[in-house]
């Protein structure tokens, strides 16, 4: 089989989940250096979004606005200037369940807020407003491999298109009884900046191609639930590559029988 | 770009199962919308409900996709041999060297909605025949379709609302121009639920007629239902002179509004002038432009001011709407595949059901069908969240 070789540079990174806020303050704990503490995933109210926005938007919305915009402050860029590619393997969970239980109800008038929340790009919309980018926005799904997925398509923007690209993943968990079909432990989102050339910002260099090889597990248990848990924290072990500072190679899970290899060279 | 092929193309849609039906409803500008006796569904409003969805057999290996956005996948793939291209390619290129991008708003979410009229009295619980992975998930139609062809490469649900399955072109492209794959399986599929029906009616954005795009009194949508599908492979030296070739795409977001398109349309304005820029073509080179023309008051409103701003009032252009409703995450595969049609047959389907032309809107919105040579169509498909996506398609030859 054919291999081929995807290479772009990370030039800004944010991180939001259960117990790891913000990429500076997990580096040490992904890398093994400090202990992880489980803790809720804090979200920061998103400042960006006027008032009635900010009042109507849930918690995918702020992990979205957070991560993403942390990663490009990193990058020292202007999110307007940006495009991006958006990958959630759930939407907004709270609103799914509202919606399907006013619908099995005796009066099924939803609010037309909670249907316009309702789509799978509710929060890159507003992600869209907030930052006032007028860029095109790649909005995927799949499933458990959704990470994966956009993982592949802001690579292939980046080189065929050849444009600096941020790569947004984002999990919301499900209530009741919903949860109980589909477990997503908490709200974990983690956002890159992708650039086709080397700049003052870059962290490392990464080479991704498909593999056949089997995903690489962390060796903290609690890391590994999450990891298992929770479908953007399948790019930790991407993640501890990073925080690491060293140069390798990690397998990233996708699909049961294709993944992704990572070739991780610092800057 | 480099243009590529749209080797196998079908579509079935409220209009017809497969090419043939919906070229000939197109010729005979038949609507395909009827008063809504979908589910228990108590709304006063039309929709283009596609016949016999529901007796699709999915395959028992298959079972847990079972619901009825697969089942109307599967309905679409089965038409004018689609399926044995897909099997074609894969055996000619590998499992793994196709790509998968399929378009979809709402996926199985009708399998949840009647799941929760079902949930345990006593626990809350969701009845043990629900599937969450296979029929709610955004992805399932997707799943659905790499299983049911054995293929093993990349694959992916694009879900940016009624652009969906236009986008999934633009994905598609940049895996092949990559080299990741050697050929894509794109399309779109959407069903109905009561989500969207109980929805847009919130929103007041249903016709209680079949919709008018483009009418001085148009009032809202028509929520139909569609599957279509196209296979895009790398163009050879040799076509025949009406191969279909995907020249140019264009994307933009609108950052205005969640549910409201920017008031002068610039989002879409942008977006064509993109897909036009990727095309290296001219507002001029293009024949015909199918419309995203929802018929709702600002939709309509929008696009024909960007439409205008862009292209005079002079270039042909209608909304299929009218004929098939409005498909959402289909939209962009079914109007594609219009499209192609247009361009194949030499046909620019008239925009039905329209009466009377909005005159504040000056484009030359056709209300009769009309038959000449057609070289390069651009589709416009734009959706909730403020996401913009026009393709330009051309003839060969």
């Amino acid at each position: 089989m054919k291999t081929t070789i995807l290479s772009a540079y990370i030039d800004g990174i944010g991180l939001l989940g259960p117990g790891l806020s913000g990429w500076p303050g997990s580096q040490a704990i992904i890398a093994g250096q400090q202990p992880y503490l489980g803790q809720p995933t804090a979200l920061p109210l998103p400042a960006l979004l006027p008032a009635a926005e900010r009042r109507r938007s849930g918690a995918i919305v702020k992990l979205t606005l957070a991560t993403g915009l942390e990663a490009v402050a990193a990058a020292g860029l202007d999110p307007a200037s940006l495009p991006c590619v958006y990958t959630s393997s759930s939407g907004d969970g709270q609103n799914c369940h509202e919606i399907c239980q006013t619908l099995a109800s005796s009066d099924r008038q939803i609010s037309p807020t909670r249907f316009h929340n309702s789509v799978h790009n509710a929060a890159p919309g507003y992600w869209s407003i907030a930052t006032g980018a007028m860029t095109p926005i790649s909005v995927l799904c799949a499933y458990d491999a959704s990470f994966g997925a956009g993982l592949l398509e802001a690579m292939t923007q980046v080189l065929v298109d050849d444009v600096t690209t941020l790569l947004i993943s984002c999990d919301n968990p499900y209530p009741e009884p919903l949860h109980h079909a589909r477990p997503i432990l908490d709200n974990f989102g983690i956002a890159m900046v992708l650039a086709p050339v080397a700049g003052a910002h870059s962290l490392a260099r990464i080479s991704v191609s498909l593999s056949g090889d089997a995903a690489h597990s962390l060796d903290d248990d609690a890391l590994e639930h999450l990891r298992l848990n929770i479908p953007s924290a399948r790019s930790l072990p991407l993640l501890r590559a990073l925080a690491q500072g060293q140069s390798g190679r990690i397998v990233l899970d996708y699909f049961d029988h294709l993944r992704i290899a990572v070739e991780i060279a610092p800057c | 770009m480099k243009p590529l092929l749209l080797s196998h193309f079908t579509a079935t849609s409220c209009i017809g199962r497969g090419l043939e039906q919906t070229l000939d409803a197109l010729r005979r500008g038949r609507c395909g919308l009827a008063p809504c006796a979908f589910e228990t569904v108590d709304l006063d409003t039309f929709v283009g409900e596609v016949a016999g969805v529901d007796d699709v057999q999915i395959p028992p290996h298959l079972a847990a996709f079972d619901c009825r956005n697969n089942r109307l996948a599967l309905l679409a793939l089965m038409q004018d041999n689609f399926a044995a291209a897909v099997r074609a390619a894969a055996a000619k290129y590998g499992h793994q060297r196709i790509g998968v991008f399929i378009g979809t708003s709402t996926s199985g979410i009708l399998e949840t909605e009647l799941a929760y009229r079902r949930r345990d009295p006593v626990s809350g619980a969701l009845p043990d025949d629900f599937h969450y992975r296979t029929q709610h998930n955004t992805f399932s139609v997707a799943d659905f379709t790499r299983h049911y062809f054995d293929l093993t490469g990349p694959a992916v649900v694009v879900s940016s609302a009624c652009s969906s399955s236009a986008k999934v072109f633009s994905s598609a492209r940049r895996m092949m121009a990559a080299g990741l794959i050697d050929a894509a399986l794109v399309g779109g599929v959407d069903t109905l639920c009561l989500t969207t029906l109980y929805g847009f009616n919130s929103l007041g954005l249903t016709a209680a007629q079949a919709c008018r795009p483009y009418d001085a009194a148009r009032d809202g949508i028509s929520i139909g239902e569609a599957g279509a599908f196209a296979l895009l492979q790398h163009a050879p030296d040799e076509l025949a002179d009406d191969a279909i070739l995907l020249l140019g795409v264009g994307e933009s977001s609108d950052a205005y509004h969640m549910s409201s398109p920017h008031p002068d349309g610039l989002g879409a304005r942008i977006a064509m002038q993109a897909a036009l820029n990727m095309a290296g073509l001219a507002a001029q080179d293009i024949d015909y432009i199918n419309l995203h023309g929802t018929a709702t008051p600002s939709n309509d409103a929008a696009e024909g001011k960007a439409v205008a701003a862009l292209f005079g009032a002079t270039t042909p252009c209608s909304s299929t709407k009218g004929a098939t409703g409005h498909t959402l995450g289909a939209a962009g595969g079914l109007e594609a595949v219009i499209c192609a049609l247009a361009l194949q047959h030499g046909l620019l389907p008239a925009g039905i059901n329209t009466r009377e032309l909005d005159p504040s809107i000056p484009l030359n919105y056709l209300l009769a069908n009309r038959t000449q040579a057609v070289a390069r169509v651009m589709s416009n498909s734009f959706g909730f969240g403020g996401t913009n996506c026009s393709l330009i398609f051309g003839r060969a030859n």
